[in-house]
């Protein structure tokens, strides 16, 4: 089964490279996409459900990316290894449930996704390490031309490509750009960043996606507004507008963190390096937080006992998910923790 | 320099109009945030509110709501009840059958826009259709007015109600 396989290691947005690695963890578009001749999902029937994901699977499998899909459906697969593929922002919280023909069709490394009969019939998305949203826009354009070659999408002539939910209408794109904002936070401006995402209609969500609180050192931001602006407006004002200018503010943050605050700067990173190597126990929230500060504390090069691809690698394995498939089987909360730290204490060991 | 707003004579203009005529006529007006807003030239300021937020000021307009309620899509036969109840849509045709109740909560939700102007699937633009051809002089239309080429985006609006009246 393809998710033992990719459990072991980190997918492709948490590679920890492209422009901006140091503050971008990933950029990520979908499009969201229905065909015309069917119900949306909240009517289709169960056959139509089932005839919808048997079409668009093959029609999948014909949009060439430059190597093999592999379509793995909901109802096949425990819910630990749908918890894998959440985690790994494979499939949304809510696209992991063994009811009504989903699945989700994966290629290239994990940087493209299908998902099949989730809100919308189709949504595709293309995830890439670092600020690349024109090499993103470009992939999931052709793959989405190259699906529409055999389907008829739903489309009107005035609100354009058809969604379940109004809030998606028009281009059905949503752009999501996901950044480690750690000095930001520690200086407290972090506020003033959320409020001027929102003056331009911008959503601010946590790592894990829609629903999920902002806690914690990392920020998705993405757009709301998908009627009325083509979709290369929409990755302009992410590429020139927004995304620059919380990067700007970031290292600025940054900078004077390690200009007047360097001993409360190495503190947190060295406290967090001890935590994360000694402790015997620790949560999922307390390990992203330490993580984070040797993050920041690597890119700011403040330590070098441990390198960036153990961090990223770190996120992604002490997910509740990953560590108990790792495990080989379910784990309770308390068992949770002490595997995570024993995991982590021996990453660190190797590095060491 | 302050210029009083022509409607209300009271506030200083903020919002100045230049409109041109098919025929190439300027007509100028300064008005204020206010005034602006009631004669429906200038959107009113908002900020943006989750869907159900929007479903539920809407409910506020009982008497209006109570005929919106009754729409029924022919197709898959969703009421609009269904979709203020659970936010989602029943076909592509409930965007037809709902447009009434449908059309001020779509553009609270994208800044007062009703119309696409993004991609066209490749069926509806080779071979060009008016369809496609309206999507594309919208969105030229929009670039004209954020470079402030007035007379263009006159010239791309008088061409696009030509093409709506068709």
């Amino acid at each position: 089964m393809i998710i033992n396989d990719i459990a072991g290691h980190t997918g492709e947005w948490l590679r920890g490279t492209g422009p901006m690695s140091d503050i971008v963890i990933s950029s990520r578009i979908r499009l969201a996409r229905n065909l015309s001749g069917y119900p949306f999902l909240t009517k289709a029937t169960d056959a139509q459900k089932e005839e919808l994901a048997a079409r668009l699977r093959g029609q999948i499998d014909g949009a060439a990316t430059g190597g093999q899909w592999t379509y793995v459906e909901m109802s096949r697969i425990d819910e630990l290894d749908q918890l894998v593929l959440v985690e790994r922002h494979l499939i949304s919280r809510q696209h992991a449930d063994p009811r009504g023909s989903r699945g989700v069709a994966i290629a290239r490394n994990e940087a493209v996704s299908v998902m099949v009969n989730e809100e919308d019939h189709l949504r595709i998305q293309v995830l890439r390490s670092g600020l690349l949203l024109d090499e993103i826009w470009e992939e999931i354009n052709r793959i989405d031309d190259r699906i529409e070659e055999k389907v008829d999408y739903a489309f009107h002539p005035r609100y354009g490509y058809l969604t379940a939910c109004p809030t998606n209408v028009g281009t059905g794109i949503r752009v999501s750009v996901m950044l480690h904002l750690p000095a930001l936070k520690l200086t407290g401006e972090i506020e003033r960043v959320f409020r001027s995402a929102k003056d331009m209609r911008l959503a601010v969500r946590g790592l894990f996606g829609e629903g999920t609180e902002a806690t914690g050192d990392f920020f998705q931001i993405s757009n709301q507004v998908t009627l009325g602006r083509t979709e290369e407006e929409i990755i302009n004002d992410f590429k020139h507008q927004v995304i620059p200018r919380i990067i700007d503010y970031e290292h600025r943050a940054r900078k004077t963190l390690v200009q007047e605050r360097a001993i409360a700067l190495d503190d947190r990173v060295w406290r967090s390096y001890g935590a994360l190597k000694f402790a015997r126990t620790i949560s999922s929230e307390e390990t992203m937080l330490h993580l984070s500060h040797l993050r920041m504390g690597i890119h700011l090069g403040r330590i070098r006992q441990v390198d960036m691809k153990t961090i990223n690698e770190l996120f992604l394995l002490t997910q509740p998910g990953h560590l108990q498939k790792l495990h080989g089987g379910k784990l309770t909360g308390e068992q949770r923790s002490s595997a995570r730290a024993d995991l982590i204490r021996k990453r660190l060991e190797q590095q060491a | 320099m302050n210029l009083a707003c022509q409607s209300c004579k009271k506030n200083p203009a903020t919002v100045h109009l230049t409109d041109i005529s098919p025929d190439g006529e300027k007509t100028e007006r300064h008005l204020c945030d206010k005034c602006a807003v009631e004669e429906g030239v200038a959107a009113k300021p908002q900020v943006h509110m989750p869907v159900n937020e929007i479903l539920s000021g809407l409910v506020i307009q009982k008497a209006a709501i109570q005929q919106l309620a009754e729409l029924t899509c022919p197709k898959c036969k969703t009421t609009f009840v269904d979709f203020r109840n659970n936010g989602l849509l029943g076909c592509g045709c409930d965007y037809d059958a709902f447009e009434k109740a449908l059309l001020p909560l779509i553009e609270r939700a994208h800044e007062g826009a009703s119309h696409h102007i993004g991609k066209v699937p490749r069926r509806l633009s080779t071979p060009r259709t008016a369809e496609a051809d309206l999507i594309r002089l919208r969105a030229e239309l929009g670039r004209a007015v954020t470079d402030e080429q007035y007379e263009k985006a006159a010239r791309l609006r008088d061409q696009i109600r030509t093409l709506e009246d068709q």
